[in-house]
């Protein structure tokens, strides 16, 4: 079941081959490899203590896998990548004694800008987002919202080719969030490539074009949206129905029944996801009169829970 | 490289701007030469103004006579003691010495009354007075003559001479040696404590504000600790700098006003501390190498601070808030105040010892010891050694904590203690 795919007339901004990590009696990450496609928006998912911090850290070469390789634009990742990427953690802050621009210009001459590019990246971007009396504001004056915003500036506005945001929506309002997420999704469209880390599965929905999951310090899951989404399709079908019962034959099961009101059934019904759906159907339509049908496919909170509960097929075949 | 120096630039700037920062640096060279003029003011005005004081004395005995000196002014009084206790109490003199009819062999019963308690040199001299007339009297009932007395006293006075291998003469006075190495090794001390401990506080500030991982992410973290460790001590010598082109303003300045010769007030203090004449102190003041001297304190104020700052900084990469930082703070201050209390009970004493001479070459204790010892004179293989090792144990403890910080800063709600910090230490990066 494990997506492995090889796309490769698609150029890959990021390709991370097989790389491992432990930490004394822990490991941290186990044989993980990723090809991140340029002008993605990558998902990477997995529960707390899954290796995504890890994962992230070595990217963003604060530290060092002991095995494997991580190529950036084919060349293997240095120093002078650090120029290329944008970094936000989730753990994150600012100097609080600091003005708004002396630390925008700081952070991003740090990323390798000269002090006017950096000044006036800085001061384009605070415009962009409607915050230029801030300039002179000092952190410790800013409320938390828009010290975030401040720290998004921060992150992108030395133009990464690379940009990793781990959970980046976490402390907006949801106004402050769909402006951000406008921002992500229009810094692809001119080119960036993202890497998204988030426990927020409506966001994934929203924003991700493919999708990474790593649990227990391995890779268990990876494609893009759809590919995951076709790949989690389970041949269950909803049918809602009225007159008439639904009951297990040898071609199908019934999983659950419920009462939805005005005489009406809807029934949750297994079949084989293989078979055309029109057979079941015509089988149904036998039995009860039936007012809709509707495939039933698991949203990413459902495939995330799943995969985290039963731990999926290629974790069983190690 | 350019990184580092932003760090240290940031760093700088974020300090020297602070109100705190501008309020020590204008006030310290302002409130310590008020406190040092004024003392040296009141001292002369007190010495010009004081004149004789007088002492009444209540002489039965005809062995012991009192001569009127500089300072006091003998008035006889007759009676009996409590007579004279009484007249003495409603007089404005300073005292009634009582000397009983008395015996050469046993002198008791000498008593000495003031208003105010009497310090321990005023009876010292006292009875260093009576004590010296009582020998006199017994040589002479021995059967020596005045003239002979007259040549048992002899008035000494040592000059000491540092000589060096090439066998040039240099005349050394033990006072500004002393002077000289106490305040080298203090100002090391001061040094090593305030600014260390803000290094590690900023550590701790960037850590609980979360920063780092931006930082790092940017630079090694080894280059941000660096960054961080030399920044805070430029604000220190800047500081340093400022204090010593102000405290020298505000000196001439104080000078011309209050119209003191300050050259002689200062020679009047320092022959006040050696007893030795005025003109010693100086040949010596002038005899020593200053830049020599220079050049050594500043290799030992860096070199010390860069051992401890790295330490200091490891410290804060591990802990989450200043109160967890306590059980680590013990083995970092440890070394730093035994070189303290070495300068005071060696190298003062006994500037060459073999306890003097090792504490001057322990990295950990070298910057505060050498610099209280060097003014003694030390060979020059000796410093060289000190130094050699001190860079040495710098490159260690930078070495050492940079292990330490890479984890440590990276680590939040850890509980922290010895054997976590050996495990990071020795964690692969």
């Amino acid at each position: 079941m494990l997506i492995c795919d090889e796309k490769e007339n698609v150029l890959s901004l990021l390709r991370i081959e097989k790389i491992s990590k432990s930490y004394s009696q822990h490991q941290a990450l186990d044989d993980v490899s990723i090809e991140i496609p340029e002008r993605t928006i990558l998902g990477l998912l997995g529960p707390n203590g899954a290796g995504k911090t890890t994962l992230i850290r070595i990217i963003n070469q604060i530290i060092v896998a002991d095995q494997g390789a991580i190529y950036f634009n084919d060349v293997p990742l240095d120093a002078d990548h650090i120029r290329e990427i944008g970094y936000l953690p989730e753990e994150r802050g600012l100097y609080k004694k600091m003005k708004v621009g002396e630390q925008l210009i700081y952070l991003s001459r740090l990323r390798g800008l000269s002090l006017k590019e950096a000044s006036n990246k800085g001061k384009a971007w605070c415009e962009k987002l409607d915050i230029s009396d801030w300039w002179r504001k000092k952190i410790e004056d800013l409320s938390k919202g828009m010290a975030q915003k401040i720290q998004f500036i921060a992150t992108i506005m030395h133009e990464p080719k690379l940009i990793i945001l781990d959970e980046p929506f976490s402390g907006f309002d949801p106004v402050n969030a769909n402006l951000i997420k406008d921002e992500i999704l229009e810094l692809r469209d001119r080119g960036a490539t993202i890497i998204f880390s988030t426990h927020r599965m409506e966001s994934v929905e929203q924003l991700c074009d493919h999708i990474v999951m790593i649990h227990r310090s391995r890779k268990i899951l990876d494609g893009s949206k759809q590919e995951v989404r076709e790949q989690y399709r389970d041949g269950s079908f909803f049918v809602e129905y009225k007159s008439g019962n639904i009951t297990d034959n040898s071609h199908f099961r019934v999983l659950k029944t419920e009462e939805t009101g005005r005489g009406l059934k809807k029934s949750l019904i297994q079949y084989n996801p293989d078979a055309n759906p029109n057979d079941l159907l015509k089988q149904l339509i036998n039995q009860a009169e039936i007012h809709s049908f509707v495939e039933r496919v698991p949203d990413m909170n459902e495939i995330f829970i799943n995969l985290v509960k039963e731990g999926p097929p290629a974790l069983a075949k190690a | 490289m350019n990184k580092i120096l932003l760090i240290i630039q940031r760093e700088f700037m974020s300090r020297v701007r602070k109100k705190s920062f501008l309020l020590a640096t204008i006030l310290v060279p302002l409130i310590f030469p008020a406190i040092i003029i004024g003392m040296i003011y009141v001292k002369i005005q007190s010495e010009k103004n004081e004149g004789q004081k007088v002492v009444q004395v209540l002489n039965k005995s005809d062995l012991i006579t009192f001569k009127d000196s500089e300072r006091y002014k003998y008035v006889t009084v007759d009676g009996s003691l409590d007579s004279a206790k009484n007249s003495f109490t409603k007089s404005d003199d300073f005292a009634l010495l009582y000397i009983p009819s008395i015996a050469p062999e046993n002198p008791g019963g000498i008593s000495f009354y003031t208003k105010t308690s009497p310090g321990i040199n005023l009876i010292g001299f006292f009875e260093k007075n009576i004590a010296s007339q009582l020998r006199d009297i017994k040589l002479t009932m021995a059967g020596l003559t005045d003239e002979q007395l007259e040549k048992l006293k002899t008035d000494v006075s040592i000059a000491s001479y540092n000589l060096s291998d090439t066998g040039d003469e240099k005349k050394s006075d033990s006072a500004v040696t002393f002077g000289l190495g106490y305040a080298t090794g203090f100002l090391i001390y001061i040094f090593l404590i305030a600014y260390g401990s803000q290094v590690m506080q900023g550590v701790i500030e960037e850590k609980s504000g979360k920063i780092v991982e931006v930082i790092v992410s940017t630079v090694k973290s080894f280059h941000m600790m660096i960054g961080k460790v030399v920044g805070v001590a430029s604000v220190g010598i800047a500081q340093f700098t400022i204090w010593i082109i102000l405290i020298g303003i505000v000196f001439t300045i104080a000078g011309t006003v209050l119209g003191l010769d300050l050259s002689q007030a200062q020679q009047a203090e320092l022959s006040s501390v050696s007893g030795g004449p005025s003109d010693d102190i100086l040949s010596s003041f002038f005899s020593i190498n200053w830049t020599q001297i220079a050049l050594i304190f500043l290799f030992y104020f860096l070199g010390g601070y860069l051992l401890y700052g790295a330490l200091f900084a490891a410290v804060g990469s591990a802990v989450d808030t200043p109160a967890d930082a306590q059980q680590f703070m013990m083995p970092i201050m440890l070394p730093i105040i035994v070189s303290l209390m070495g300068l005071f009970l060696f190298v003062f004493e006994e500037p060459h010892s073999t306890p003097s001479f090792w504490l001057s070459i322990i990295p950990f204790t070298s910057p505060i010891v050498m610099m209280g010892r060097i003014g003694f004179g030390v060979p020059a293989w000796e410093i060289a050694l000190s130094m050699i090792l001190l860079a040495g144990g710098c490159i260690f403890t930078l070495w050492l904590a940079g292990r330490i910080f890479r984890i440590g800063i990276l680590m939040h709600g850890a509980k922290v203690n010895y054997k976590t910090l050996v495990k990071w230490f020795l964690m692969r990066d």
